[in-house]
């Protein structure tokens, strides 16, 4: 072909306005409102890229979203982005565009030779020839060759994050074709709510590039002034805009590009009512090379005249099986091209246009040429000569939307096409999407589709017909005839499909990749479904279709992600005192979802210096620890005592008022899921102090139980975690430390003894003081509302210097409570480790109320045997800690095998060697038996003790 | 996504709900519940296809209700608030 850009018209760009870019190295020119596809064809651009697997030259076949052949890599003035569609993107200043799958270009591929030994590449040919000895030692160099665009592993996240909206409306209008506006046009006039979305970055759809006349006026003043009103009045028109699915109750997926850099927006729309008014997308034509550069569809060829000023060809045959090729041929010849029009249609043709020759009830057999198409060759031999080949297979409705809201097709052998079948609640399907082909029935059924709506719009122009004699492939055919072009799947791969007996749609489609890529074979399926019914003597609706999936069109992943990147991904929670944290030299981690103090002071090299020193020094005096994360779930109400009774495994409702209990919660299977302290404020009012990792499990199954079993009047449940501020005094002159801040109560041992907790008052604000203790030493835990404890936290520091405190982190915390032989559950238990593992079996044994997991503790696998359980893992002074993880190993009979594993391991800086907490089997009873412990590959000796290694009488709780 | 009811704030997007279990599970009480009872309380489940009655909780609220849906079509039957006597679980 020889396209040229013809010195005026094209309604859509902007000749005052050049812009610049790159295709394959080669310097081009547009205009503003071009886009890549109808630039390149205005530069006579014919190959734009190379087949997916022969490496085929292929050109521009659409112009729209539907195009399988013109995908092209996309960077310079706009973000990097691979797989574009030339013909839905706009050409921009400074874009450098790149064909696909062509090295180093698509005019001249070193992987063209690859078409020549394309009969031994068939179908399946990767499955039958690549299996042994093993894919993986072929598929780097297929998938080389064979594929698409290129993902740019420099590629970063922009700066900004695609915006996504939600938006709810009474009707959403997918496309704004005649069909989409006529719709829109009734609801809004109705006084509903509309969002008008359109593909396109022009909307009104075929109004923009086909001759009619509505309400008296031209189609495209038509469209401009009803998309004017609709803006103008406060609805929303997205141009540019995919609808691209459907999912549950009606939720609608749009992704908006836009065509500036910036990333797309992801819109969820919840309509009341859904119009789609989709259109429809043309059809190829089966015959040998008709994947030949220059073969392109009628319908864009008329596009690229109207709407852009490019004359695709000089000497064009316009081939068709049906009546919409008419206005094409018509307006080619007026433009200037030689036309001649080959209907396979003896009879019932329209009207011959003037000036274009007419071959009736002859096919086109096989397409002439090489890099482009140079000659097509009829039916009965006759050979024309033509440097351009449009042609009109006929119209496939845009049903995509209708199927993924699960809406049946039915058969149209009238129209050869599936049309949208029962309708779907909540959605209506108008215009060509339904079968309509003049501009009278579209808007008849736009008024369908808005019932109660009056005053539609009226076609007053030459209206459209729909004739149509189906022209599927026949099998057997003579040449290769191309069904896929983005998978270069031909009527031979299909044939072969059911010879070997993959003849259900979706085997076919997997076999022969036939529909599956970018363009999901908008303009494939339904070519290659009908010739797999004709092979196996089925019907079209025999055959039936793939299932239809969002997405309609690619979606970008970042307009998925939208902001839920970096540090938004998975929020962490934040301390209170996190900015006196920092100021003191804090370094955090997260832990539990929490972001909290890991040491002070000591980056990287120096932290176990800073940790080992911090847990040290906080048994010689006094230490400093912010507990805020640990859960305050209070349960109040009348049956709140027998409600922790349940929850807990321990017995809860003997606790005092003023004192606390230690305790573990099960799950329903018996295994301990959490472990705190439960606080008894007064007979009615508990608070539950869970792990910082828990609160939200925890709350939750608080709530469970007390809506389903016990009442909603019974217990009330309330979580203030976040409320207060926990600061812990632990140590040996923590009591010393307390008593200077003057907190208004008695610190004297027998009103407040270990295990007991007490109210007072920090300036005007209520603390509570818990004398609990995670450490081993005497401790406190002070809890003041959380925007009150700053200036406590700093009246602990002053007093503190007297004492020469310490304020540790969290990795301090955990060496002092593995010291005592204090467990972290889910890090020295997993899930299998019931109660009795821990070595508290008192409740198993003596209690006689019901409890959350108590069957679950007589079951067989509940019995003491070879369970493993908590113990402690000694090595000598001097060694190195052992590895936490590391299995303790056995040899039975020659074979290894792991009889538990060390949960926690550090060194102690006060007793001066390692200490280690592991689940062993039976280990309660092994006590001073040697284990082996490995770790990748090494074994050493450890020694089972129990698990308390520091002040094992417990002393220092009251020292 | 679906749209969910919750009994105390309305319909609301799925992602603000989290399931519960099957409703009519009746937890047997007791340390001498026979063995296969049990588990069958703690793991068989039917897995009905179509309508089924399950315990959800809407996490924004921290209501447990239980919903009445269809598992293959999705409608959301009824929505109804626990009774407390344990009839849900």
């Amino acid at each position: 072909m020889t396209a040229t850009r013809l010195s005026s018209g094209g309604s859509s760009i902007d000749r005052s306005r050049p812009v610049s870019f790159s295709f394959d190295g080669r310097k081009l020119q547009g205009f503003e409102g071009d886009t890549i596809a109808s630039a390149l064809l205005a530069s006579d651009v014919a190959v734009v890229g190379r087949s997916f697997k022969y490496h085929r030259p292929r050109g521009i076949w659409g112009a729209g979203v539907e195009e399988p052949n013109a995908l092209v890599d996309v960077g310079g003035s706009v973000a990097r982005t691979p797989n574009t569609r030339a013909t839905t993107e706009l050409v921009l200043d400074g874009m450098i565009a790149k064909s696909v799958n062509a090295s180093p270009n698509a005019a001249v591929d070193r992987n063209a030779f690859i078409d020549r030994f394309s009969r031994f590449i068939p179908a399946a040919f990767y499955y039958k020839t690549f299996m042994w000895p093993d894919w993986h030692l072929f598929e780097p160099r297929i998938r080389a060759v064979a594929g698409l665009g290129e993902v740019d592993a420099r590629w970063q996240s922009p700066a900004a994050a695609a915006d996504q909206i939600n938006r709810h409306c009474d009707v959403l209008v997918v496309g704004a074709g005649p069909a989409g506006l006529a719709a829109a046009k009734l609801a809004a006039s109705a006084g509903q709510s509309v969002i008008l979305v359109d593909d396109q970055h022009e909307p009104g759809g075929s109004l923009n590039h086909r001759t009619g006349e509505i309400d008296g006026r031209p189609a495209t003043a038509w469209a401009a002034e009803t998309i004017g009103a609709l803006s103008a009045t406060g609805h929303t028109v997205l141009p540019s805009t995919t609808a691209f699915g459907i999912y549950d109750h009606n939720l609608v997926g749009l992704n908006q590009r836009h065509g500036d850099g910036r990333p797309d927006t992801l819109w969820r729309v919840r309509p009341r009512r859904i119009v789609l008014a989709t259109g429809a997308i043309e059809r190829p034509l089966p015959f040998a090379n008709n994947d030949l550069p220059g073969i392109m569809s009628a319908d864009a060829a008329l596009v690229y005249l109207r709407r852009f000023a490019v004359l695709v060809g000089r000497r064009v045959v316009v081939a068709t099986n049906n009546d919409s090729a008419y206005e094409v041929a018509r307006a080619l010849a007026e433009a200037g091209a030689d036309v001649t029009l080959v209907d396979s249609r003896k009879d019932g043709t329209p009207a011959v246009p003037e000036g274009v020759s007419l071959t009736a009830g002859r096919r086109v057999a096989a397409a002439r040429g090489k890099m482009r198409v140079e000659g097509a060759v009829l039916d009965e031999g006759t050979l024309l000569d033509a440097d351009c080949l449009v042609v009109s297979g006929g119209w496939t409705p845009t049903i995509h939307l209708f199927c993924q809201a699960r809406g049946k097709l039915a058969w149209s052998e009238a129209q050869a096409a599936f049309l949208p079948g029962d309708p779907v609640e909540g959605m209506a399907v108008a215009g060509a999407a339904a079968g309509a082909v003049s501009l009278s029935g579209v808007f008849e059924s736009a008024a369908k589709a808005m019932p109660g709506a009056t005053a539609a719009p009226r076609s007053t122009g030459v209206e459209a017909t729909g004739g149509i004699l189906a022209a599927w492939p026949i099998p057997d055919a003579r040449g290769r005839v191309w069904i896929d072009y983005q998978n270069d799947v031909t009527a031979k791969d299909v044939e072969l499909a059911a010879r070997e007996n993959f003849i259900s749609v979706e085997h076919l489609k997997r076999y022969t990749t036939l529909g599956m890529a970018t363009d999901q074979g908008k303009t494939s399926n339904l070519v290659g479904l009908a010739l797999m019914g004709a092979v196996t003597g089925r019907t079209v609706p025999e055959v039936g279709t793939t299932t239809y999936r969002p997405p309609f069109t690619p979606v970008p992943l970042a307009s998925f992600a939208g902001a839920r990147g970096g540090e938004l991904m998975s929020p962490v929670r934040r301390l209170p005192l996190e900015n006196v944290h920092r100021a003191r030299g804090a370094v955090f981690q997260e832990y539990g979802g929490w972001l909290r103090p890991a040491h002070y002071g000591g980056a990287d090299a120096d932290a176990d210096c800073a940790i080992q020193d911090e847990a040290g020094r906080a048994r010689q005096s006094v230490a400093l620890f912010d507990g805020s994360t640990l859960g305050k779930i209070e349960v109040m109400g009348p049956k709140a005592a027998e409600f922790v009774d349940f929850i807990y495994y321990n017995t809860m409702s003997t606790l005092k008022p003023g004192r606390c209990r230690y305790g573990f919660m099960l799950s329903e299977n018996g295994v301990v899921f959490d472990d705190g302290i439960l606080v008894r404020l007064d007979e009615y009012r508990f608070v539950v102090s869970c792990s910082s990792s828990h609160v939200a499990s925890v709350h939750a199954r608080l709530e469970e139980w007390r809506q389903d079993r016990f009442g909603r009047d019974a217990v009330y449940v309330h979580n203030a975690t976040s409320e207060m501020a926990t600061l812990t005094v632990s140590g040996p002159n923590a009591k010393k430390l307390l008593a200077t801040l003057g907190l208004g109560l008695s610190l004297d041992d027998a009103d407040l003894p270990h295990m007991a907790m007490a109210e007072g008052m920090f300036a005007t604000d209520p603390v509570r003081v818990a004398r609990v203790s995670f450490t081993g030493d005497r401790s406190y835990e002070v809890s003041i509302r959380a925007d009150r404890a700053e200036p406590l936290w700093a009246r602990m520091h002053e007093a503190g210097m007297a004492f020469d405190a310490v304020t540790i982190g969290l990795e301090a915390l955990m060496i002092l409570r593995a010291e005592k032989g204090y467990i972290v559950i889910g890090k020295d238990t997993d899930g299998t480790t019931l109660p009795h593992d821990l070595g508290v079996d008192g409740p198993r044994a003596k209690r006689k109320g019901e409890y959350v997991g108590r069957r679950s503790l007589f079951t067989d696998v509940a019995m003491p045997g070879n369970r493993q359980q908590l113990v402690g893992l000694a090595v000598a002074r001097g060694e190195e800690p052992l590895a936490t993880g590391a299995n303790a190993i056995s040899r039975e009979g020659g074979k290894l095998r792991s009889q538990g594993f060390v949960t926690s391991s550090y060194h102690s800086p006060t007793m001066g060697r390692p200490i280690a907490l592991g689940l062993i089997e039976r280990g309660a009873a092994r006590h001073g038996e040697a284990v082996d412990i490995q770790h990748l590959g090494m074994v050493r000796r450890a020694t089972i003790t129990g698990p308390c290694a520091f002040d094992p009488s417990g002393e220092r709780l009251n020292a | 996504m679906q749209l969910f009811h919750c009994p105390f704030c309305g319909t609301r997007d799925e992602t603000e709900f989290h399931f519960g279990g099957e409703a009519g599970n009746i937890r047997p009480d007791g340390a001498d519940v026979p063995a296969d009872r049990w588990a069958n309380y703690l793991y068989m489940r039917d897995n009905p296809k179509g309508a089924v009655r399950e315990v959800w909780v809407h996490m924004n609220c921290g209501e447990f209700f239980v919903m009445e849906r269809d598992s293959v079509g999705h409608e959301v039957v009824s929505s109804t608030s626990l009774d407390g006597a344990g009839h849900a679980r």
